[in-house]
């Protein structure tokens, strides 16, 4: 939500560049005083201001859930992206006063579990950073099955086998490593829960071949941040709040709203949540939905959309906003 | 702050009663002349001094006999306080939440320091002093939720959440109106409130659960409920109905002013950090209604609502057999002059 939701006032404390496609970025409170403690799979929202453009990008925190003192997230540069992660990797430097939301999980660890089963694929490792802390110091049974293209871009592998030892396993693409996921079912514990995360083939993939092997769905979770795609340039009109917006190529129906003063609900902002979920009123022409939120049936009626992700092309398209 | 702590109890001789004080902080719950369900929620922010909207978590004058009431309570009927092994973190998530505010809002009081994982926590209304392990339950005589809510007035529960639904799994329930945390534990959002009439075609449940799986941590929100309850019972629970079912039947109109209470859940939920859960403190207020009637505002206005309130929600809320003595001894009090909005006291 917008509305009401605390922000916090952080220095960038340090920037690392962890390989040619990554870097990490440590936040530390401005006050000096301590980070709320959170929960293994959380992400903050990172607000950038950029040449009067305002990004809010959702970035999984990697660092120890119970280490206060600061929260670290790592971005890898998309250079074909809206700039967030460019407007991060090239112009975010130690000592910058930023602004981040509270923690928030959208890919908590289910405590239930007799073991869980993590599957990273490149920058998707981020989450299960932040969760590897919290279960180890839970006590819970844990692997990690991490797939990169190679160990120069394999983020953090050495790091991980060196902390955990034998719960970590790595795969590297360009030495035809894989992982045989359906072997890796077969072989689990009853009561074990799978967490996966990383591109979306991937995620697709893990899923369905879980789904296959007969694991119940409330045992399989998964998150995949979407950032908004860019597109043609198309006209919105609100009609709760009178007004018609423009949106821009590289900005979202969510970024639009904001510009023009319309406070609009969000969570994630990246089409996972569900929160800035809108009725549309009228629609002549085509919605590219993008979001994994809304149900295929729900898509294909036009009535609903979720204005972070989604994209239009056509005539006119109204909404209930 | 010189607030003492009265010496009353809650069964029995019940000697429970209000201050002129506690009276005026009473949150009355009405801010119109009618009432029907909503998902009347706001942020739980810090809300006018004195009130019980002041602080995070409200410590007042019966503080210590509320806690010494839970521990009676407790001793007859130890399945008042459960927890699932699973919801361990969210009991150190309501412990730290509960004694980092009350240490930062009453320092009078309490008082907590840290170092490192170790803590030192200095209860002085309850005279209790801890020193114990964050995180490490062989530091505390009890579990962590047990613990701190032993020492917090008002019932607690802890839902998980999972499935894109919430799960009661865990609480402390002394104070209820007329629900079993041992018969609900383990449900979900949906079937723990199965029994309540009219809000599930209301669409309230949907919209309340909706809301709640997004709800933010560092951003509570608070609504309140009510009910009837005679004699100042706390724990009006299903599994002593015998005891005070009864009870019902003894009003009459020269002992229901002194008999007859609203009662009054300050309901707050908090997201909480390590465990995700949501903690849902239920937190009850009484008035006996000659100490209501004390407020003029409240007096006509509880006596509209009582009147004109739909049937249903009376049988619901367990006081249907009594209305018609309510309505024409709140009537005295109600000269038909109009109230003003909102719930607080006129000056």
């Amino acid at each position: 939500m917008s509305v009401g939701a605390p922000k916090i006032d952080v220095t960038v404390a340090e920037v690392v560049e962890v390989n040619s496609l990554i870097k990490r970025f440590r936040f530390v409170r401005a006050d000096g005083g301590a980070m709320p403690p959170f929960s293994g799979g959380a992400h903050v929202v990172v607000e950038m201001e950029e040449n009067g453009t305002r990004r809010l990008n959702p970035y999984s925190l990697m660092s120890d859930p119970s280490d206060t003192s600061g929260y670290s997230i790592s971005v890898r540069r998309d250079d074909l992206g809206r700039g967030g992660s460019l407007y991060l990797h090239k112009q975010v430097k130690a000592g910058m006063r930023m602004q981040i939301s509270h923690p928030v999980n959208l890919f908590p660890i289910d405590a239930r579990a007799k073991k869980h089963l993590l599957l990273a694929g490149g920058i998707g490792i981020t989450p299960f950073m932040s969760m590897m802390g919290q279960l180890q110091k839970m006590g819970q049974k844990f692997e990690l099955h991490y797939s990169a293209r190679s160990p120069q871009l394999g983020a953090y592998c050495e790091t991980l086998a060196a902390t955990y030892g034998d719960r970590v396993h790595l795969y590297y693409d360009e030495a035809g490593q894989a992982v045989d996921l359906d072997r890796l079912l077969q072989g689990q514990p009853l009561g074990t829960h799978l967490y996966i995360c990383g591109p979306k083939g991937m995620i697709g993939w893990a899923k369905s071949r879980a789904e296959a092997a007969g694991w119940p769905r409330n045992t399989v979770h998964s998150e995949e941040f979407l950032a908004p795609p860019v597109g043609n340039p198309f006209d919105v009109e609100l009609a709760a709040s009178g007004v018609t917006v423009t949106v821009g190529a590289a900005q979202s129906i969510l970024e639009a709203m904001e510009a023009a003063g319309v406070d609009a609900p969000y969570l994630c902002r990246g089409g996972a949540c569900g929160q800035c979920e809108t009725a549309v009123i009228r629609c002549d022409g085509h919605i590219h939905h993008h979001d994994h939120w809304l149900t295929p049936e729900d898509k294909a009626s036009n009535r609903k959309i979720m204005p972070c992700v989604s994209r239009f092309e056509g005539k006119s398209l109204v909404l209930d906003r | 702050m010189g607030l003492e702590f009265n010496t009353e109890t809650f069964r029995n001789d019940f000697t429970f009663k209000n201050s002129p004080r506690a009276i005026r902080r009473f949150p009355f719950p009405f801010d119109r002349d009618d009432y029907m369900y909503s998902v009347n929620m706001e942020p739980h922010v810090p809300g006018r001094p004195g009130s019980v909207f002041e602080h995070m978590f409200d410590v007042d004058e019966h503080y210590v006999a509320e806690m010494r009431d839970r521990a009676q309570v407790l001793a007859d009927d130890p399945l008042r306080c459960q927890s699932l092994p699973h919801m361990e973190l969210a009991g150190w998530d309501l412990l730290e939440l509960i004694m980092e505010s009350k240490a930062r809002d009453y320092p009078q009081w309490f008082e907590l320091h840290k170092n490192g994982n170790r803590w030192h926590w200095i209860n002085r209304p309850m005279e209790i002093e801890q020193k114990f392990t964050f995180l490490d339950p062989t530091t505390l005589p009890c579990g962590p939720m047990e613990y701190i809510t032993r020492q917090a007035q008002g019932d607690f529960t802890l839902q998980d959440q999972r499935d894109d639904n919430l799960w009661i799994e865990a609480g402390m329930v002394t104070t209820q109106a007329d629900w079993s945390l041992d018969f609900d534990i383990g449900m979900s959002f949906h079937e723990w409130h199965a029994p309540v009439p009219k809000a599930h075609q209301m669409g309230v449940f949907d919209r309340a659960l909706k809301f709640l799986l997004k709800l933010q941590h560092g951003a509570p929100v608070r609504r309140f409920n009510w009910t009837m309850t005679v004699d100042p019972l706390l724990d009006t629970s299903p599994e002593n109905y015998p005891k005070w079912g009864p009870t019902k039947t003894t009003l009459t109109p020269e002992n229901i002013g002194n008999r007859q209470h609203l009662r009054v859940e300050l309901q707050t939920l908090h997201r909480l950090p390590r465990s995700n859960a949501i903690a849902f403190p239920i937190r009850c207020y009484l008035i006996k209604f000659e100490e209501l009637v004390t407020i003029p505002k409240w007096a006509r206005r509880l006596h509209r609502v009582i009147r004109d309130i739909d049937p249903e929600l009376s049988t619901y809320k367990g006081f249907i057999r009594n209305r018609e003595l309510m309505v024409q001894y709140l009537s005295q009090f109600d000269d038909g002059a109009p109230t003003s909005p909102g719930w607080w006291p006129d000056e």
